[in-house]
């Protein structure tokens, strides 16, 4: 019984880690204004670099960022169409999604002899006490700095004036426009380090399945969360603890495991009926902000 | 100049301009990976046109595309997001097939029990949606992706029951002959037609090689249903008003809340109906156990995206979308030119639909601006 405690303790925070560092990713950018849905396509991109790099160098650490940098990198084709051009944030977070996989099975297929799957990384990264990722601290360290920042720190005051008045905050000489460019990018860097996370300390290649809607849970963690740092990590913990039950009861015969395999998400909708009620987002969210308009 | 002006807001200029684009991008991607381009595109083209049989199955491939297409567009007009299209399609393809196999009756009732069995599961999805949302105020995005993974295991689950499990494989069985909507589906395989057929090569090249059914007219009779109802309707009307200017329409006595449900139980149908004309109409007439999701919903949305919402638009734009997708096959085969570059060239194409679409508020501004100066 402690045994099995212990195990769902564990796979809980395996399943969260790469939620929480993508779905925090999406606070930072809703916070400041831009809908981020492109998330599941940044971390594609990103799984595929961590692992490409995680092979070629035999360096995991160099992996994460380089699946981080790739984040960034794809997150800014998101930044400049959303803040400098205004283009509708919907529409270019989903053509990240189609470009961020798109683009990491074609390199796949030229750095991998054709193949779709990536070859096994010889290190993966080191984990606790051999038992807890190593990643799953750094998203917790992530989530307090994010809150502190938020809430502490002038630069997170301006960060939330921005998500919901941008032109007030543009008046007290804000530069909402720069303010923007950080967050998403830095959303995009914290996308790639969960897709990194997946490829170099969960499984240790990418392929095709690797991200397969976590992107999506993401966000809708989001939301859950109401868009703040700590009620997403809970957000995450809980769907990763629903997940990790699953994996303990589905070997059971008792119900079929395939729906078994629902009930996180069955109870992530109940947790929105009875516990969470109605979400707000920040008013400017999803709006692209113009000088001219004040 | 003003001409000029004018011609670029037209929104099918932006759509064509962003299409150029992607093309391009793609283009610049494969010489940069050291791919001749050129060819590239070329074998995209002979994948796609250089015989009946691709032709037709491009069809035959955009229609459960085209009205997930339209499904997401009608739920865009009422300022809804319907990410769930997946799901409501995914809960369509099961609902048809249960019935397909269960029931065994006349065509003539057959083929209308599925598809309405499809189209009801769909609507039942998305108003499940609605609800919801209305009720609790729950973003219907959440509620669309989590819906989404409950439809993907329940296929899984009936995939994989006893009742319905083709044994020594992944599916489950098809649905019975009487619910089949291929066109001429009897006849080309009776003795008389095949005797017809073998004279004719470009029939047989289109009818023997493809499951060309009825879907497609159904969704173009779809979308012009689907225009009427935006256009000339007072349903269209409230879902349009919604869309725009909720507090507005709250006020001008339109029920936002009973909109909300309608609206997406709707947009269910339509994808319902797109999986129960799949199930129907294309071999092999059966679910097959999911890994991933198929996409034919989240196609949908780039469909819908590509057309600006329109859903006479969502055809061409669906046509296109499948066209990408079918050709891009003989890429790989031909060249051996990894076919994702499709999904680079699709998604680059909706980015600058993206950045098209403030191009004639940028172009107006400068215009503008000249004006004055000559005042």
């Amino acid at each position: 019984m402690s045994n099995n405690i212990l195990s769902v303790i564990l796979t809980t925070f395996m399943y969260s880690t790469p939620l929480v560092l993508a779905s925090l990713g999406g606070v930072i950018s809703e916070c400041s204004g831009v809908i981020n849905i492109g998330i599941e396509g940044m971390m594609s991109f990103g799984a595929f670099t961590g692992a490409c790099v995680g092979y070629f160098s035999g360096n995991p650490w160099l992996g994460l960022l380089a699946g981080g940098g790739a984040g960034l990198m794809i997150s800014f084709l998101l930044a400049i169409a959303s803040v400098r051009f205004m283009a509708d944030q919907t529409i270019s977070g989903i053509a990240l999604n189609l470009i961020g996989p798109g683009l990491s099975l074609f390199l796949c297929r030229i750095f991998f002899d054709g193949q779709t799957t990536s070859y096994s990384v010889e290190h993966k990264l080191p984990k606790f006490f051999s038992t807890i990722d190593i990643t799953t601290l750094l998203a917790l360290v992530a989530v307090v700095m994010v809150h502190f920042v938020f809430y502490k720190t002038k630069w997170g005051l301006r960060l939330r004036a921005v998500g919901e008045h941008p032109a007030a905050a543009d008046t007290l000489g804000v530069n909402v426009y720069k303010i923007r460019y950080v967050c998403v990018s830095l959303s995009g860097f914290l996308s790639g380090l969960a897709g990194a996370c997946i490829t170099l300390s969960v499984v240790s290649q990418f392929s095709p399945a690797t991200i397969c809607g976590q992107g999506f849970i993401a966000l809708a963690a989001v939301i859950f969360g109401k868009w703040t740092p700590f009620g997403t990590y809970s957000a995450c913990l809980l769907f990763a603890f629903a997940q990790s039950l699953t994996v303990l009861f589905g070997s059971s015969n008792l119900i079929p495991s395939e729906i078994f395999n629902t009930i996180p998400y069955i109870l992530t909708i109940v947790v929105l009926i009875f516990f969470v009620g109605k979400s707000v987002a920040p008013k400017a969210d999803g709006i692209a902000y113009s000088k001219e308009t004040r | 100049m003003k001409k000029f002006i004018k011609f670029l807001k037209r929104p099918i200029t932006s759509t064509i301009l962003a299409i150029l684009c992607g093309f391009i991008v793609s283009g610049v991607i494969l010489a940069l990976v050291g791919y001749n381009p050129v060819s590239a595109f070329v074998s995209l083209l002979n994948g796609i046109f250089s015989r009946p049989k691709y032709i037709f199955k491009v069809i035959e491939r955009s229609t459960p595309i085209i009205l997930t297409g339209i499904s997401v567009a009608f739920s865009f007009k009422a300022g809804l997001f319907n990410i769930g299209a997946e799901g409501q399609y995914i809960l369509g393809s099961i609902a048809a097939t249960i019935v397909g196999i269960s029931f065994n009756l006349h065509p003539i009732f057959q083929v209308p029990l599925v598809v309405f069995s499809g189209v009801l599961a769909g609507a039942i999805w998305g108003v499940i949606t609605g609800f919801l949302k209305a009720k609790f105020g729950i973003h219907e995005v959440i509620l669309g992706i989590m819906l989404n993974w409950i439809a993907f295991h329940i296929c899984n689950f009936i995939v994989n029951h006893n009742l319905y499990h083709k044994p020594n494989s992944s599916r489950t069985y098809s649905i019975n002959s009487s619910g089949f909507t291929m066109i001429l589906n009897t006849w080309k395989r009776s003795k008389d037609g095949i005797e017809a057929l073998r004279k004719n090569k470009l029939l047989s090249d289109i009818l023997l090689k493809t499951d060309l059914n009825i879907g497609f007219i159904v969704a173009v009779l779809v979308a012009m249903v689907v225009w009427f109802i935006l256009k000339k309707t007072t349903l269209g009307f409230a879902v349009r008003a919604v869309g725009l200017n909720p507090s507005a329409a709250k006020i001008a006595g339109i029920g936002i809340k009973r909109n909300i449900t309608s609206t997406l139980a709707i947009s269910g149908a339509i994808s319902g109906l797109a999986a129960a004309l799949a199930i129907t109409g294309t071999s092999p007439h059966a679910l097959y156990q999911l890994v991933m999701f198929e996409n034919i919903g989240f196609n949908g949305l780039s469909v819908a995206l590509i057309a600006n919402s329109s859903p006479i638009g969502c055809i061409f734009s669906g046509l296109f979308f499948s066209g990408l997708i079918y050709g891009g096959n003989s890429i790989q085969s031909d060249l051996n030119i990894p076919s994702e570059v499709i999904s680079i060239t699709i998604g680059s194409v909706l980015f600058f639909v993206a950045l098209t679409k403030c191009l004639p508020m940028l172009i107006g501004k400068f215009s503008k601006r000249g004006e004055n100066h000559v005042e």
